[in-house]
């Protein structure tokens, strides 16, 4: 039980706003030695831990493509394109991608999308060209939350997406586990059948939020106008 | 055959040529320190080959990443803030090339997409051409030249290095949130080498009623989603949830259907993932990749749809497993 002083140490650490990186090594290295690993086995676990996920950084190697298009303009033109069609909302525009990336991870074809991929270049600005046309100017935090909500669509469509295409690394997962240490034998198939009613209901739940949103909008933006428009009175009497 | 090793050569290289541009740059407000660190970053990528096949001591890894860790938290990795072009310039250019813009942006997934369908079926005197594991990352390697080649050709920048020089300017926006997500996957081995998982499965287990249906599914759905968020991954979670509770009770003591048990438990360690600072490539690379004042604004975002996400999956389960 006494391990669990290192998940204590994480949760203290991420509450009062260290950085992540110094929360993380710390509390890996309390863990551990609280575990009764020597020093070098803990350097050899923070090596190897290392080296096995590699994978997760690979996503850098699109950004010579995505800088290259961003330098000649592409989120002007993506913003400009969506600013042309008056049906679009900001969550119309992100529920569209939410269906497209459900349904493309169901099919298996997770590197569609993503944050550098697809969130930056084209859907954060396609979803803010839709917000310019509504009110003209996109303040501050309007563009703040819309940046969340982009990137927030990107991983509620994938992670309720990929479980139904059968050879995902999560199904893979359940079932070698079960098979190897139950003795069962689970149709991988089987399993992602089960994945179809979460999806639905992820889609119902996060559509329905991003149907809100416009209307959310609509109220931050009119606050933010009539603060503003106290400043200008305020800023006039006194002059 | 094309392995993800090669992958990661690509990546490591990338990593040394963003150094030695952020050495080479004068007016950089910490020159040394970020080239040092990215530098690192990228021979790391080339020495964990060796690591990763057991033919190298995987301890020399550890202390550069603790070399990093350092630099990083030490102030010594600054945003260069690389030039490139004007919000003006970029009006005309875009409204000079027009929609082209969007060829190179869609290469990208096209050709990783048709690369992992065609790949079972590319091969070279009976070999394959791409390795079968990690096919995906191999894909998106050969995508993102094939974007950057496409974009050379349409856009015709004056330097046929431009990509590498504003991939820098993305990257060093990022910062250290690059290296956060394999911190965390280390931290995740550590904490199950440690024995962490053994002692939440015992925890879940001491606070299960005996008889209950009811309250077995929660504890299970629950356990997943806060196991899921104290690991940053529901992967090292489901083992151990599913060894305390989802086999013993839900599956041998209320006869569940197993697919459906496992299923649904595993996504709703999803939800747990939604709503993590732990989950660090989904929830907080992204907002610095989108240069948010709040890193932790996706995940705000997102806790209106995990948590009922959560409920859901605990009523799916409970009505469709039993």
């Amino acid at each position: 039980m006494l391990v669990l002083i290192g998940v204590l140490l994480v949760i203290v650490g991420f509450a009062i706003g260290m950085n992540p990186l110094v929360v993380v090594t710390v509390s890996g290295i309390v863990t551990a030695l609280l575990g009764g690993l020597t020093p070098l086995e803990i350097l050899d676990a923070f090596g190897t831990g290392f080296a096995s996920s590699r994978s997760v950084t690979v996503f850098v190697i699109v950004l010579p493509v995505i800088g290259l298009i961003e330098r000649f303009g592409l989120q002007q033109q993506a913003k400009r394109l969506i600013s042309r069609l008056s049906r679009l909302t900001t969550g119309r525009v992100l529920i569209g991608y939410l269906v497209i990336r459900q349904a493309t991870a169901a099919l298996g074809l997770n590197s569609v999308g993503g944050h550098a991929q697809t969130v930056r270049p084209l859907i954060f600005p396609m979803a803010e060209g839709a917000a310019l046309r509504r009110y003209g100017t996109v303040p501050g935090p309007i563009k703040e939350k819309i940046k969340a909500h982009s990137a927030a669509t990107d991983n509620v469509g994938v992670f309720f997406g990929e479980d139904i295409f059968v050879a995902v690394g999560s199904i893979l997962l359940i079932t070698t586990f079960v098979d190897a240490t139950y003795g069962l034998q689970l149709d991988p198939l089987h399993v992602a059948v089960w994945a179809i009613p979460t999806a639905i209901a992820a889609l119902l739940v996060h559509g329905f939020r991003l149907l809100r949103l416009d209307k959310q909008l609509d109220r931050e933006v009119r606050a933010i106008e009539a603060a503003d428009n106290v400043e200008i009175i305020n800023a006039g009497g006194t002059a | 055959m094309i392995g993800v090793e090669a992958v990661y050569w690509f990546v490591g290289a990338l990593f040394l040529a963003w150094a030695l541009l952020i050495a080479g740059d004068a007016g950089h407000p910490r020159r040394w320190g970020s080239a040092a660190f990215w530098g690192l970053l990228g021979l790391c990528f080339f020495y964990g080959t060796w690591v990763q096949s057991e033919q190298a001591p995987g301890w020399i890894l550890g202390i550069a990443v603790i070399v990093m860790v350092v630099l990083a938290s030490t102030g010594r990795l600054k945003d260069g803030r690389a030039r490139t072009t004007t919000d003006e310039e970029r009006d005309v250019s875009s409204r000079r090339f027009g929609n082209k813009l969007f060829i190179p942006a869609l290469t990208l997934p096209v050709v990783t997409v048709a690369i992992v369908l065609l790949a079972p079926y590319i091969s070279i005197n009976g070999q394959l051409l791409i390795s079968p594991v990690n096919t995906t990352l191999v894909a998106l390697g050969i995508g993102s030249l094939a974007g950057v080649i496409v974009g050379l050709f349409i856009l015709r920048p004056r330097q046929v290095f431009t990509p590498i020089l504003e991939g820098r300017r993305i990257l060093e926006s990022i910062g250290w949130a690059a290296l956060l997500p394999q911190m965390l996957s280390t931290l995740g081995i550590l904490f199950t080498k440690a024995g962490v998982g053994v002692a939440v499965g015992t925890l879940a287990t001491v606070v299960l009623p005996e008889g209950s249906l009811i309250a077995a599914v929660l504890v299970y759905c629950v356990g997943m989603f806060l196991f899921t968020v104290l690991m940053g991954n529901a992967f090292a979670a489901f083992p151990i949830m599913t060894a305390a509770i989802g086999w013993p009770v839900l599956v041998q003591i209320f006869d569940g259907n197993p697919a459906a048990v496992f299923a649904i438990g595993m996504l709703s360690g999803f939800c747990g993932t939604l709503v993590t600072p732990m989950a660090a490539n989904f929830n907080l690379v992204p907002s610095a990749l989108l240069e948010m004042k709040d890193k932790y604004g996706v995940i705000k975002a997102q806790v209106g749809t995990g948590v009922p996400m959560l409920g859901v999956n605990v009523a799916l389960m409970y009505f469709l497993a039993f």
